[in-house]
């Protein structure tokens, strides 16, 4: 999940910062890096080709004329350079990753290595079907766990992450009512909800209707009541949601929504939560999409690539977009066109099939687990986030009291005539050496604190953790803001100026320089 | 479980510390009848050496395009990437760091964006690049619409030489999103009068360079002739490598060009994760989807990236952003700009040049064969052939002597007879002359 841009605000910061006095600016082990741009010199190559032999060129008169205006660098700069780059980055490898609603949580090296197997990553979308049942099998079988840990009686496996699969869910939504001839406009979407869902909803033609939340950081069940009409297509519902809090009154709100002819759709990004313990069939949701990137543990790689399954009720599941894939008189086949049962299928959504790569990983990361580790994954992380929830809730501002799932929501109250805002904070934190949580976001609080710490924590890093927010706090309190405003001090850059970013937008390396004369 | 690190004594505490007496406790909200007491059917937990053995059996199962004479492309394409590649994008830094929000702990995912769109502005002979996309058949539908919001116009007009599944797309989104489509017919001869179908309403034309059936064209005419009318050009482009040998759409006026990038630093990986690359022209970047990496400065006034003009983004603007795309494939384009690092420009134009040289060799081989048609006039690393014959059998039968020989179109198109006969075929660096022996043989003997 995203941070929010009002905690984008650059205001200067009393300089508590040693001065950097070393001649390079670099500072022990966090170097100065310059774009591969000004390292380059023309003539240097990392790569040795050979030279093709003489032939006469069939490219019809359009060979590119003048100079690209790439760098040229050797191997071993290229290795130096994006190893540097590497050390300026916070990772879950190397530390808790709190952030809310994105469930950082450990990515086993195994995925990889099984994801990088020839028979999967040197196989070709478009090869015949007879060279690759080995990957419609693992299709297949990742569509079962899934199927079975949802309760769900079909999934659509192409879409490319959680935004996607919601434009999946939604038009599939939509290509349902249209069937039936019931023309709606509008999709309710709780103000908690991701920006995405009303970014999907849109996208999909229809009107957004932002529904209240109660006072316990659920869905008012009477609003939701209110609003509900033949004019609305859709519910979309994050469960458990963003306040980190299981919408107990779910059963309610399915019945609602589903009385009044409209479809239940479910934003799966937490999942993790309830994996093995509840499916979301037993909810009375129709649709749900599933971050593997975040359930599954497939890795967020700096933002992405992810995967969006989405399962789908039987009342949408023909809608499924393509490809499909089934079983056939001869074994699994690929259904890639409107045809037969696949006739009302939406179309196609992706180029080929899907995020195979992510598909690897997933299963792996499922059978490592299995039916038991799957349910204990749900268990640790519920409990991990209430632990820090008791540790810390004397300490911050808890938003909505009582047991809260697997991420704990805090405000600003505790910051309260401090003169420190949750941003402050926030970058208080990197300096101790913690990735801040999500800030400002669910939008339901003020400044928001959304802290996710997953099942891969151990109590002692939970209990290190809470110690160091205890810390900050009570240093708030104290009165002392002038650390926060200067912070973060220990990092490669400090604060920087995304209002100045934005104003005049420097999007890429100017060409201007490219034939300045290359330093080493 | 090997990745869990709570003990069962953790727990307890843990319970105590809470003050519940059971896990069952914290799970109280979730409604009884939803609650499941039993675990779910499924296998349960199994060792690292067990799933391994699993699932690369699995693998096996498959025929590797590197185990066998491999002519495949139509969009996705093999070439060599460099062992570099694969171990840097593997730093735990790079992998397991979410999307750099929090910029002061992310400079190096920042300043390797910032190089990125540096690097597809100049690939693409374009002024400005985003952070990336789901792949190119999702950029080419983002392309269309953003040219819809651009013009006010709703109506995009697809080349027939247009990828099938980029056409696809760009269906499914024009039905649900609401805009029109003037989808021409497969064009594998080429003959489109694209240019008279340029109209008052017309928002743009999508061609695509390289198109489907690997022909190369000059659209600058095309190109005026849209401005002229107020529309936009869109080029799709499905093998960026062309770019390091032919004139990029940016010096043929184009406005947006929607790409994949799998072929610098990316494998095959069956189709996905791919990378979906889009550029642009300056004056049109506030109606550009996806994320932006930036320059500005800190607090020291020191250089530095961060994520910028967000408020097109779902994020902040909720139901009026651009697209509502939030992850992209931020990895693959790290694999990109890894590889296009080390080729450079002599390596990237050697590299370019290498491939264009392996499919002429393969095409004046091809059309030997007595039956044979080559049907382009200008191709870079992949062409059509038609054949005496319809081309999926012909395949198939390859197939089980182990030459993966290409794509028949029906694959794409399995209601149009008159392509039934037309079969694409690529060749890249990676093809060695014995696997052109082989093709050749037994392309031959398959026909005869």
């Amino acid at each position: 999940m995203s941070d929010w841009s009002q905690a984008a605000s650059n205001r200067p910061a009393e300089d508590l910062a040693p001065p950097i006095a070393t001649a390079t600016g670099n500072r022990g082990l966090q170097i100065e890096e310059r774009l591969i741009f000004e390292q380059g010199s023309r003539g240097r190559c990392g790569v040795d080709l050979v030279d093709p032999p003489p032939f006469q060129t069939r490219l019809g008169g359009l060979e590119r004329q003048g100079a690209i205006g790439l760098p040229g660098l050797s191997e071993p700069q290229v290795v130096r350079h994006f190893t540097r780059l590497s050390q300026k980055n916070y990772a879950i490898d190397s530390g808790l990753y709190p952030l809310g609603s994105c469930t950082m949580k450990h990515n086993p090296r195994l995925n990889e290595k099984l994801a990088r197997l020839p028979g999967f990553a040197d196989i070709h979308p478009l090869q015949p079907a007879s060279t690759i049942p080995g990957a419609l099998g693992l299709i297949d079988m990742l569509a079962h766990w899934l199927k079975t840990l949802t309760g769900m009686p079909a999934i659509a496996l192409s879409p490319g992450a959680g935004a996607h699969g919601e434009l999946c869910g939604i038009m599939s939504i939509r290509a349902a009512l249209e069937a039936r001839g019931d023309r709606r406009s509008r999709v309710l979407v709780p103000e908690s909800a991701h920006g995405t869902n009303p970014a999907t909803a849109a996208a999909c033609g229809y009107n957004v209707d932002s529904i209240a939340g109660n006072s316990q950081g659920r869905v008012d069940l009477g609003a939701l009541q209110a609003k509900l009409d033949t004019d609305v297509a859709a519910l979309m519902l994050t469960n458990p949601n963003t306040c980190g809090l299981f919408e107990n009154e779910i059963l309610e709100i399915a019945a609602a929504v589903h009385a009044a002819g409209a479809f239940f759709y479910c934003d799966g990004a937490n999942f993790n939560a309830i994996v093995g313990r509840v499916r979301p069939a037993d909810l009375g949701i129709d649709c749900m999409h599933l971050n593997l990137h975040k359930t599954f543990s497939t890795p967020h790689g700096g933002g992405g690539p992810g995967s969006g399954p989405v399962a789908l009720a039987s009342s949408l599941a023909r809608y499924a977009p393509l490809p499909w894939l089934v079983h056939g008189p001869d074994g699994l086949e690929l259904v890639e066109h409107k045809v037969g049962k696949a006739q009302q299928a939406i179309g196609r959504l992706k180029g080929f099939h899907g995020q195979m790569g992510m598909f690897v990983r997933a299963l792996a990361y499922m059978m490592s687990h299995g039916a038991d580790g799957l349910r204990q994954v749900a268990e640790d992380a519920v409990l991990n986030a209430n632990y820090l929830r008791v540790r810390l809730e004397t300490d911050l501002s808890l938003s909505f009291p009582g047991p809260c799932m697997h991420e704990v929501l805090f405000d600003d109250r505790f910051l309260k005539e401090t003169g420190i805002t949750t941003l402050d904070f926030a970058k208080a934190m990197i300096d101790e050496g913690y990735h801040p949580m999500t800030m400002y976001f669910p939008l339901v609080v003020h400044g928001a604190l959304l802290i996710e710490p997953t099942e891969t924590e151990s109590k002692a890093s939970l209990d290190q953790f809470a110690g160091v927010l205890k810390a900050l706090a009570d240093k708030a309190r104290s009165g002392d803001a002038a650390p926060f405003r200067a912070a973060p001090r220990w990092t490669p850059r400090r604060r920087l100026d995304e209002t100045a970013a934005a104003r005049k937008p420097v999007l890429r390396w100017g060409p201007e320089a490219v034939d300045q004369p290359a330093e080493e | 479980m090997r990745y869990l690190p709570l003990t069962d004594r953790d727990r307890g505490e843990m319970l105590a510390a809470i003050g519940v007496d059971s896990i069952d406790a914290l799970f109280a909200d979730v409604p009884s009848a939803a609650r499941r007491d039993g675990l779910v059917d499924l296998p349960r937990a199994m060792g690292e050496l067990e799933v391994e053995r699993a699932i690369a059996g699995m693998a096996s199962r498959n025929v590797a395009a590197g185990s066998v004479p491999f002519f495949i492309g139509g969009g996705a394409y093999r070439h060599h990437i460099p062992a570099a590649v694969d171990h840097l994008i593997q730093r735990g830094e790079f992998l397991t760091s979410y999307t750099p929000y929090q910029p002061e702990l992310a400079q190096g995912t920042l300043q390797y964006l910032f190089e990125f769109q540096t690097q597809v502005a100049l690939l693409t002979g374009m002024e400005v690049a985003n952070a990336s996309l789901y792949d190119g058949a999702t950029a080419c539908a983002e392309a269309v619409m953003m040219a819809n919001r651009l013009t006010r116009r709703g109506k995009a007009v697809l080349s027939g030489g247009l990828h099938p599944h980029y056409r696809e797309v760009c269906e499914t989104y024009a039905r649900f999103v609401g805009f029109e489509l003037a989808a021409q017919a497969p064009a594998p001869g080429g003959g489109e009068n694209l240019a008279g179908l340029v109209g008052r309403d017309t928002s743009c034309i999508v061609v695509q360079n390289p198109d489907f059936y690997g022909e190369i064209r000059d659209y600058s005419e095309l190109a005026r002739i849209c401005h002229d009318a107020g529309a936009l050009l869109v080029v799709a482009v499905t093998e960026i490598l062309s770019l390091g040998a032919i004139v990029p759409p940016g010096e043929m006026g184009a406005d947006i060009v929607a790409a994949e990038g799998q072929s610098l630093g990316n494998a095959l990986n069956f189709g996905g994760p791919h990378l979906g690359l889009f550029a642009s022209r300056d004056k049109f970047v506030r109606q550009m989807p996806g994320r932006l990496a930036g320059q500005t400065v800190d607090a020291d006034g020191r250089r530095g990236w961060v994520l910028t003009l967000s408020t097109r983004e779902q994020h902040i603007r909720r139901e009026k952003a651009t697209s509502n795309i939030c992850t992209n494939s931020g990895l693959c384009a790290l694999a990109f700009t890894i590889h296009l690092a080390l080729l450079g420009e002599t390596g990237l134009t050697r590299l370019a040049r290498l491939n264009h040289a392996a499919a002429v060799a393969l095409a004046e081989r091809l059309e030997r064969i007595p039956g044979v048609r080559l049907l382009n006039r200008a191709f870079f690393n992949e062409f059509a052939l038609r054949l005496p014959r319809p081309a999926a059998a012909v395949v198939d039968g390859l197939a089980e002597k182990g030459v993966l020989a290409g794509i028949p179109v029906s694959r794409c198109y399995p209601n149009r007879t008159e392509l039934a006969e037309i079969l694409l075929v690529a060749a890249t660096e990676m093809v060695t002359p014995e696997d052109v022996d082989r093709f050749e043989r037994e392309l031959k003997e398959a026909l005869s």
